[in-house]
């Protein structure tokens, strides 16, 4: 990383510093001199969006944590204190829970820009798996953070996925008991939730460190696939992408901050307003909408342990799929038959997440079953197949060629070496 | 032998890499068990064992609801066509066969007597939570006219048996005896 930069230190701090702790080149050749392939389209955005999401987070998390409190007895309460009392507290509340619904929808364009292009491709695994790890951790960092309001929804939600632990054969249930420490969720349960809930974010931001860097030694991945060849395929990413970035994340901004104060509520469940009651199962309990498609596998299988499995499969295959997709070719865009699977996968996606909202029965039950086949289908059986069967269209020379046969009207000298002029 | 080293003589040098890795393995481990058992249930949860519950008011027909170890409990009078309607289930139309019943051996069959209290058949006591994933069932509901799961759409019959949907196990029995007419103590 350091080593894209040919910063020399001038001052006399600078040059005492760098001789010292060499931040600032550490800093210059990862986010300010680091070679960018140019022809970068609005999907990678997201990665920074991902970024901004992930920091807002934590900031309103921390401050939210200076009025919470995490006892089974006044956690409901003091939620409301700060919806009432807390100055701006209404604020800092709806963002942080519209954060998390934010923060998944940048990941799975994020993860789907991935796909899509064949990033996860060799040389960009590790860059991969990392963003796997991310995913998961986040999931588990949005479920522990959704069952501190202690409501109904947060109760019971804690308690199915806690319970799908005890699926596991002779240890289940002494894991499910460890997990509660005791032997219903209750008190020690969302003490334990909230110390996680606190750790899990700072988890992400070093996981985050690791995936970037991974990135950064094999460079970024581009809309064509083709690696850059020369300084002519490439820009610092100061300023061209820092500001593409910064506009992204404001028109992202502006997305948050509608749901955020005009509809704060619409992708949360009333039922969460009302208090925990463990005698009391509300009548339909649904996970968070980013959760639903692996809902809608778990209930797809009329098995337990079949579906516990198949659910935590539907992640597990994300590790191995650098490994699963046999074509030579990295991007979608020259690739005829991967483009349609790939649109068929993303209505699949789409398909379970509206199948997990509905009830376990009649016709959603066969159409889930039918989209978790192809779920699974599409990993282990097309991008395997594909490979072999499909014949790509011919790649570009280079990253330039691409974007100057692309036609965009502009004088050649102004597009091959923008950051001259 | 003038210049004899350690090198020399690999057993003794394995021997103490060997055990010095050991040992520490053995120190990381016992230093680790602090920090998981911590998270297995307290002693003030333990304590919570066993609770007595006064069924004198609960007449044929009627539920009530307790909670024993944060979990709810059905204690149930069923009327003599619930039991008359459960005891008429063959076996074999079971997908759990096995009783669920701590006060029974663990092999025990799901006879509708080994469900119910021994010698007051007519009174039903189980775990309030649905075998699949906790939830709790609702009574009187659902098509074998005994407990419906809503979460995921599982079936219970008269006798707390699991017949049709996700659950894999009949509703759980308690430790529980009647010590009096009246008094039920469960755990």
């Amino acid at each position: 990383m350091a080593g894209h930069s040919n910063y020399v230190p001038q001052s006399a701090a600078a040059k005492w510093l760098e001789s010292r702790l060499p931040v600032i080149s550490l800093v210059r050749g990862s986010f300010v001199d680091f070679p960018t392939p140019k022809n970068l389209n609005y999907w990678w955005t997201f990665g920074g969006i991902l970024f901004f999401v992930l920091i807002a987070q934590i900031l309103t998390g921390i401050v939210l944590v200076m009025h919470y409190t995490p006892n089974t007895l006044l956690a409901f309460g003091s939620v409301e204190h700060i919806m009432r009392d807390v100055n701006f507290g209404w604020l800092l509340r709806y963002l942080h829970s519209n954060g998390a619904s934010m923060f998944f929808i940048a990941v799975y364009i994020h993860i789907f820009r991935g796909l899509y292009y064949g990033s996860y491709k060799a040389p960009r695994e590790i860059s991969w798996i990392l963003g796997v790890i991310i995913f998961l951790i986040m999931m588990g960092t949005a479920f522990m953070g959704y069952v501190l309001p202690w409501g109904q929804m947060s109760f019971w939600g804690a308690t199915v996925i806690t319970n799908l632990f005890s699926a596991i054969p002779l240890v289940g249930e002494s894991i499910v008991t460890w997990l509660w420490g005791g032997f219903a969720v209750d008190n020690p349960t969302l003490n334990r939730f909230f110390s996680l809930h606190y750790l899990l974010p700072f988890m992400i931001f070093g996981v985050v460190i690791l995936h970037v860097w991974a990135f950064h030694t094999t460079g970024n991945n581009n809309p064509t696939g083709v690696q850059p060849k020369t300084k002519q395929d490439t820009l610092p990413f100061h300023p061209y992408y820092t500001v593409k970035d910064l506009f992204a994340i404001v028109v992202f901004m502006i997305f948050f901050c509608w749901f955020a104060f005009y509809l704060p509520n619409y992708l949360g469940h009333a039922d969460n307003y009302i208090e925990a009651n463990p005698l009391v199962t509300p009548a339909h309990i649904v996970p968070e909408w980013y959760f639903l498609p692996f809902y809608a596998i778990l209930r797809a299988v009329p098995d337990k342990l079949g579906g516990v499995v198949l659910m935590f499969g539907a992640i597990a295959v994300l590790f191995i799929l650098p490994w699963l997709d046999t074509s030579k070719v990295r991007s979608g865009k020259y690739r005829p038959l991967f483009k349609q699977f790939f649109w068929i996968f993303a209505v699949t996606c789409v398909a379970l997440g509206y199948l997990g909202a509905m009830p376990a029965e009649g016709i959603y039950v066969t159409l889930s079953r039918i989209f978790t086949a192809y779920y699974f289908a599409h990993f282990l059986l097309v991008l395997p197949l594909l490979g072999f069967l499909e014949k790509p269209r011919p790649l570009p020379a280079s990253i330039s060629e691409a974007v100057l046969k692309g036609g965009s009207g502009m004088p050649a000298g102004a597009t091959s070496a923008p950051e001259t002029k | 032998m003038a210049h004899t080293t350690d090198t020399e003589d690999p057993n003794r040098r394995d021997f103490l890499y060997i055990a010095t890795g050991a040992m520490g393995a053995v120190g990381v481990g016992a230093l680790a068990w602090p920090f998981i058992d911590q998270m297995n249930p307290d002693a003030s949860a333990l304590a919570l064992a066993s609770i007595e519950v006064d069924v004198s008011a609960v007449e044929e027909g009627q539920s009530i609801t307790v909670q024993w170890r944060g979990k709810p409990v059905f204690i149930r009078n069923r009327t003599e066509a619930e039991v008359a309607e459960a005891q008429a289930v063959p076996l074999s139309d079971l997908p759990d066969p096995l009783a669920r019943n701590a006060n029974l051996p663990a092999n025990a069959e799901a006879t509708d007597p080994n469900r119910g209290v021994e010698g007051k058949e007519n009174w039903l006591v189980q775990v309030g939570i649905c075998t699949h994933l906790g939830c709790v069932p609702l009574g009187d509901a659902g098509e074998y006219k005994g407990w419906f799961c809503p979460c995921h759409g599982s079936h219970y019959d008269t006798a707390g048996r699991i017949r049709k949907g996700p659950a894999p196990e009949n509703l759980l029995i308690p430790p529980l005896e009647f010590v009096s007419d009246s008094q039920i103590k469960i755990g």
